[in-house]
């Protein structure tokens, strides 16, 4: 089942003739973990606004949970189901107290107090931030607010997480630390991931990688696929995962490897078989 | 440092003021406030202050909390007895200049406008360092949520409020860093005279605003994203409750009105050379 139905999506800015996005067409399916890479300015932030439903198409159709997102009346309930999650976690913190900020988008909702109270306890143990319930936003370290601001959409019991490069402003423990919640989320808890990112090692742990170019998807695939296009992606100025660049440079010195390496293991595996 | 800031000195310990229900509060301190005011005589501003020792005993806030508070008014202190003392007039002059006579009556008067000061700003602070920020806000939202019926935003007011104090330390880390990424440039911020300090402020104050603008921008989609749509519909986390402890200091409360009462009325006909109206 689709869970987001992107045809044709078109869109310009009002003020400009620049069209951020040209005709992007792409199906997010249920418990999929989709990872969208694109260069600064590629239009993939852009298309993630579109996606959660907070921008409408200037031309074609998006559609959430088989919620046509340019029809008002669609407007809380699409915001519920796709849960978004933003680049700074200073700007997406409203409350003062951890628990008060998890509890603004249910409050939104007009839940009851003691559901809100069960889901608080529930989500802060998804992201593994219990201990923190009562403490100040400011207090906590990036990739802390960035769990809280995870668990915020998760009380509101979203369908698809959308994450507009949650990790870009983050040191790489608390890149790491988003990392794995957003992958147990989707692996444990069946989550429809949508991740929007530059990093090449986040998107190793996708199931499906879209490049992005200059309003368009230029290439989609596995991450193995994607990732043994090296030639390609370096045209796009983007990088290839440190372990992928590594074996290519090894079967350009004539090593007997093949392109689609990955990760460090994969690696160590292929190099020395015996290990 | 910067960020451990708290607005209104919060001082969080537990006591039987601190769980007093902010309602509660807010109005008790206006109702201290205006009976301040209302107090003509000596022994009504004894009554004040035996009133404030109670609170305070019961707050257990320590003392040297409250007089820092004091700090900050010491030159308002000192203005509204000076021209009391020599601005009133009255009959037994001790020392006349100009248009200046310090009299007994003047002594008076600026001790007791002086004292009435001070007991107004120790008995407004005793709310802040009780309550915490947030909880004010709560506080400050259930007040006004009556005016909501002649359109007043009070949501609205209360959300202002609450989006401000979540910022107010991001802020001052963000004109932290500013403030030492200019200095790496060759700005000073604490040399040369008083124009010269505030001219070297702006660079400071451009991005900091520049960038609090941004902020709110993204602030506004975020919480778009989060189903925001005004108060309507809303539930809350925290709900205020009216409990014994409310109905104690209402209690209290009314008896320090009966007593001012009296003392306005009572006193001036029975002992009118102690009370010297004011």
């Amino acid at each position: 089942m689709d869970m987001i139905k992107a045809e044709n999506v078109l869109y310009t800015y009002e003020d400009g003739d620049t069209q951020i996005l040209q005709g992007i067409s792409l199906a997010v399916r249920k418990g999929e973990f989709l990872c969208i890479l694109g260069h600064n300015g590629s239009g993939k932030s852009t298309l993630a606004k579109l996606l959660g439903g907070l921008f409408t198409p200037t031309g074609g159709k998006v559609e959430v949970c088989g919620m046509d997102t340019s029809d008002e009346k669609n407007f809380l309930a699409i915001r519920q189901k796709a849960g978004m999650v933003f680049q700074n976690p200073d700007n997406q913190l409203v409350a003062t107290v951890v628990e008060d900020d998890i509890a603004f988008g249910m409050e939104n909702l007009g839940i009851e107090r003691e559901e809100m109270n069960r889901r608080i306890d529930e989500v802060l143990q998804t992201v593994g931030m219990t201990e923190f319930r009562k403490s100040a936003p400011h207090k906590l370290s990036g990739g802390q607010k960035q769990r809280i601001a995870i668990a915020g959409m998760l009380a509101m019991r979203p369908e698809i997480l959308i994450l507009d490069e949650p990790t870009a402003m983050l040191d790489p423990m608390g890149r790491r630390e988003v990392m794995r919640s957003v992958e147990s989320l989707c692996r444990n808890d069946g989550m429809t991931v949508v991740h929007i990112t530059h990093f090449m090692e986040e998107a190793i742990l996708a199931d499906r990688v879209a490049v992005m170019s200059e309003g368009q998807i230029i290439m989609q695939g596995t991450p193995r696929e994607v990732f043994s296009q090296q030639e390609r992606l370096r045209e796009l100025a983007l990088d290839v995962p440190q372990m992928t660049s590594l074996a290519h440079s090894l079967i350009r010195h004539g090593a007997d490897l093949p392109p689609d390496i990955l990760t460090i293991e994969e690696l160590a595996d292929r190099i020395c078989p015996s290990r | 440092m910067l960020k451990d800031i708290t607005v209104g000195q919060y001082y969080p310990i537990d006591s039987f003021v601190h769980r007093l229900d902010p309602r509660f509060k807010i109005i008790a301190v206006f109702v201290y406030i205006i009976a301040a005011f209302f107090v003509k005589t000596y022994i009504g501003l004894g009554v004040l202050f035996a009133f404030l020792c109670v609170c305070v005993a019961a707050s257990k806030l320590p003392v040297r909390m409250l007089l820092r508070g004091l700090k900050a008014i010491y030159i308002l202190l000192a203005f509204t007895f000076v021209f009391n003392a020599l601005l009133s007039g009255g009959e037994t002059v001790y020392f006349s200049f100009w248009i200046f006579r310090l009299t007994k009556e003047g002594l008076v008067r600026a001790v007791f406008m002086a004292l009435r000061l001070v007991l107004l700003i120790t008995g407004a602070s005793v709310l802040t360092l009780t309550t915490a920020p947030i909880t004010l806000t709560d506080g400050i939202e259930a007040l006004l949520r009556p005016l909501a019926k002649i359109k007043f935003p009070a949501h609205e007011v209360a959300m202002m409020m609450t989006i401000a104090l979540r910022f107010i330390p991001t802020l001052m880390e963000e004109a932290d860093r500013i403030t030492k990424a200019q200095s790496a440039r060759g700005a000073s911020f604490d040399e040369g005279g008083l124009l010269h300090r505030a001219k070297a402020v702006i660079p400071l104050l451009v991005p900091l605003f520049v960038s609090a603008f941004r902020r709110a921008e993204e602030l506004a989609m975020a919480m778009e994203a989060r189903c925001y749509h005004g108060g309507e519909g809303r539930t809350r986390l925290h709900v205020l409750k009216f409990t014994w402890r409310d109905g104690v200091g209402t209690a209290a409360f009314v008896a320090l009105i009966a007593l001012i009462a009296l003392d306005a009325s009572v006193f001036v006909v029975l002992f009118p050379m102690l009370s010297g109206s004011f």
